[in-house]
């Protein structure tokens, strides 16, 4: 058997083989100490892979700069002359392998660059179907959704902070605890890496929780749980462990809540993948998205918005209402502009409006409800037409969710563009809590009208 | 002492050396630039699992940290299986797209290989949550480190577990270093499992050494989840004969303690108790290491024989 230089890093190329603690002719035992080996970390032991005699040593003690891999002596192991063949044999399988492996590295081919998601478990049953329609809060279609979706399936529960007696800081969860009993509806401590690391233990068992942050702010006490352990395991497991979970809670600034109570985690999540990210603007789509979430197979971060929870639209009463992930809406078709927003700057798109038709202006709008994956079809679709875009968004500017789009839109639409990509972000500073201050820090419809007019040069 | 049959008894020897002499070949693999990347050895803690192994329900899900190869392996899975996904092959347990760190097994009831110190233990006693859920008399085993009972969410997984009465054994597989900070030096208070009772959570210290104690201990723990209602955790007095990692030169012990624990090896010390107390032959002994030494080459040349895994793996189950 050869003794080569082991490497003992995961960076070690080469290393110095410092002393030899045994000689020509030693018998050694298995795990015995051979020689002391200095790598680019640290002096290591060499320990005798078995049983045997030192029959040779080839490499000198005090020899700097030997390449691992590099036969250093030889090993000779009772009764077994064949060993010596075997360890050359696999020695060079290894070596043919990575010989493939560079070779293959060169052909990769564009088209791998592809992630397929299969959300037939959302069928766009918007426009087949007339639909029984009640006009209600999104506080209220939030909770048909949830409602409906554990009457459906006993696998999915609830749990979080406040979800049950206390019915729901913000009132989400009223009622649930009643209806399901408190097996299914579970109000935590205030323990979010605890509770959350739970949940997706669960989920990786073959339950459906919803997680309820009682606000997103305090998911970051559970995002490591979030991107390492719910993100990522299907990918690591090679397809073996999914993880069914729905992350949801109201997110970005509510109202005079002060920093570190408002901030916007799109960019944040939309960042990891595994995750799908969805961020309902109206009462409709929230019922709808949140029964499509429960019932995907994937991890999903479900970001909602205070304020927006009293805003009432009509919404379909019927359980089998769905709205697919990873489709856009146009809210208003239109050819002069493409405004693009999502949850809470749909709201100031809207508000902007009246201004922007007084400027003889036709926008075409569109609501992105799911940010991760994206529809980028229906936004190639509208910037062809309209040739000029506008993407509001209430995070941080910096490296944010917009500036993403902007650069898959000048990079899939360059020969359409008339115009710089305009951004309408929130600015980076932490959140103040003065009034006039907070409403200086987010997009308002007036920086949406000058962003309009500039993207058409009006 | 115990009323394990001969047969039994064997097995249970089987697999601490199958887990050995893994460990040994997966050392020698990353010497030789066949592994990559951090690869955690288990050798010195096999009566651990083998010990917690020999009470265990077939169904009882079981989840641990990066130190996870004896484990999946004393779960069941296939050597082979392990081998090649600790070289990256297509014929890995997690397709060559996890490592050393992350290889999962449903139908074993092994939930990770999770490679952040402490996260495992809240997913844990998720899988206990579910067992109730179900109303399932099953249970969930956590084993963690001496280093993650310094970290903040192990606790809350404590509070939660005794809150909500689940049906959770925390396993503390205490080596003495948390890499290489001995507890002594992380560790404030008294022993580590004492830090579970102010959660309510029973517990108790053994010599993690010994295969019969921890078996015996393992036994009482899974009666008394099942009868109680109840969480509980076993204190495991281990020691780890090889570094953190295997880019550790373990500097921060001296060779005399690691030689004094290698007296009490406990692979060794399970084979001199078979041979002087359980009417076990040396020569059986011999030949099932023998087994286990053509078992242990075969999963070597699987690994290094699998291909790569293809291109296209880069982008499939990102999402299902």
């Amino acid at each position: 058997m050869k003794i080569t230089l082991p490497a003992l890093s995961p960076t070690m190329e080469t290393g110095n083989l410092v002393k030899w603690l045994v000689k020509e002719n030693d018998s050694v035992i298995s795990g015995q100490v051979l020689a002391e080996i200095e790598t680019d970390k640290a002096t290591m032991e060499l320990e005798s892979p078995d049983d045997g005699i030192i029959s040779k040593i080839i490499i000198p003690e005090n020899t700097e700069n030997i390449k691992v891999n590099s036969e250093i002596a030889i090993l000779k192991i009772e009764g077994e002359e064949e060993g010596d063949q075997n360890i050359t044999e696999t020695n060079n399988k290894i070596i043919e392998t990575e010989a493939v492996s560079v070779e293959s590295k060169l052909e990769v081919k564009p088209v791998l660059n592809e992630i397929k998601i299969n959300f037939s478990d959302g069928t766009d049953s918007d426009s087949s179907k007339k639909w029984t329609e009640k006009e209600m809060t999104m506080r209220e279609a939030l909770n048909m959704a949830i409602s409906e979706e554990m009457s459906l399936d006993k696998d999915v529960f609830l749990l979080g902070e406040e979800v049950a007696e206390y019915e729901g800081a913000y009132k989400i969860t009223q009622g649930l605890l009643d209806k399901f009993g408190k097996e299914r509806v579970l109000d935590t401590p205030i323990s979010e890496h605890g509770f959350t690391g739970l949940a997706i233990g669960a989920a990786m068992s073959g339950l459906k929780p919803i997680c309820e942050f009682m606000t997103f702010n305090f998911s970051m006490q559970a995002i490591d749980q979030v991107i390492n352990s719910a993100a990522k395991s299907l990918y690591m497991s090679g397809g073996e462990i999914n993880v069914p979970i729905v992350f949801r809670g109201p997110n970005g600034a509510a109202a005079r809540v002060g920093a570190q109570h408002s901030q916007c985690f799109i960019s944040w999540y939309s960042h990891i993948p595994g995750l799908i990210v969805v961020a309902p603007s109206n009462a409709r789509d929230a019922k709808g998205l949140l029964k499509s979430s429960i019932r995907n197979p994937n991890p999903i971060v479900f970001l909602e918005h205070e304020i927006l929870y009293n805003q009432k639209t009509l919404v379909p009463e019927e359980e089998d209402f769905t709205i697919p992930l990873g489709k856009a809406n146009i809210i208003s078709e239109g050819k002069d502009v493409t405004i693009i927003g999502f949850s809470m700057s749909i709201n100031r798109i809207l508000s902007a409006m009246p201004e922007i038709n007084k400027l003889g202006l036709n926008p075409e709008i569109i609501d992105l409800r799911t940010i991760k994956p994206l529809d980028e079809e229906a936004i190639y679709k509208s910037v062809k037409k309209t040739n000029r875009v506008v993407i509001v968004e209430d995070g941080w500017g910096n490296t944010s969710f917009g500036s993403h789009l902007s650069y898959l839109i000048q990079s899939s639409c360059f020969d359409y563009l008339d115009c710089e990509i305009i951004k309408v972000s929130g600015k980076d500073v932490p959140m103040p809590y003065a009034e006039n201050l907070e409403k200086l820090a987010l997009p308002s419809s007036d920086e949406i009208i000058e962003a309009v007019k500039k993207a058409t040069y009006k | 002492m115990t009323s394990f049959t001969k047969k039994q008894l064997l097995g249970f020897y089987e697999k601490m050396f199958l887990i050995r002499k893994f460990e040994e070949k997966a050392g020698q693999l990353y010497g030789s630039g066949a592994i990559g990347g951090f690869c955690h050895l288990y050798i010195g803690q096999e009566a651990v699992v083998v010990g917690i192994l020999s009470s265990i329900n077939s169904e009882d899900t079981v989840v641990t940290s990066y130190r996870d190869h004896g484990h999946i392996i004393a779960r069941g899975v296939d050597p082979k299986l392990v081998m090649s996904e600790l070289t990256g092959r297509s014929g890995g347990i997690s397709k060559g797209k996890g490592g050393s760190m992350h290889m999962f097994s449903k139908k074993n009831r092994f939930f990770g290989g999770h490679g952040i110190v402490g996260a495992q233990v809240p997913i844990g006693i998720g899988l206990a949550f579910a067992h109730n859920y179900r109303n399932e008399k099953k249970i969930s085993r956590i084993y963690m480190g001496d280093g993650a009972m310094n970290n903040g969410q192990v606790f809350e997984a404590f509070n939660l577990a005794s809150l909500w009465s689940l049906p959770a054994l925390f396993i503390i597989e205490n080596n003495q270093y948390g890499m290489g900070t001995s507890t002594k030096r992380s560790a404030a208070g008294n022993d580590l499992y004492e830090r579970a009772k102010v959660f309510g959570i029973e517990g108790v210290k053994i010599d993690g050494m010994n295969f019969f104690d921890v078996s015996k201990a393992a036994i009482v723990a899974r009666d008394y989840i099942i009868k109680e209602n109840k969480p509980y955790v076993i204190e495991m007095d281990t020691y780890r004969f090889r570094g953190h990692s295997m880019s550790d030169p373990a500097l921060y012990r001296s060779k005399e303690e690691v030689l004094q624990k290698k007296e009490i090896d406990p692979v060794l010390t399970m084979k001199e108790t078979l041979i002087k107390d359980h009417q076990i032959s040396e020569s059986e002994i011999k030949t099932l290491e023998t087994e286990i030494k053509k078992i242990i080459k075969n999963a070597e040349d699987f690994a290094l024989s699998s291909p790569l895994p293809d291109l296209e793996e880069l982008y499939t189950e990102v999402y299902l």
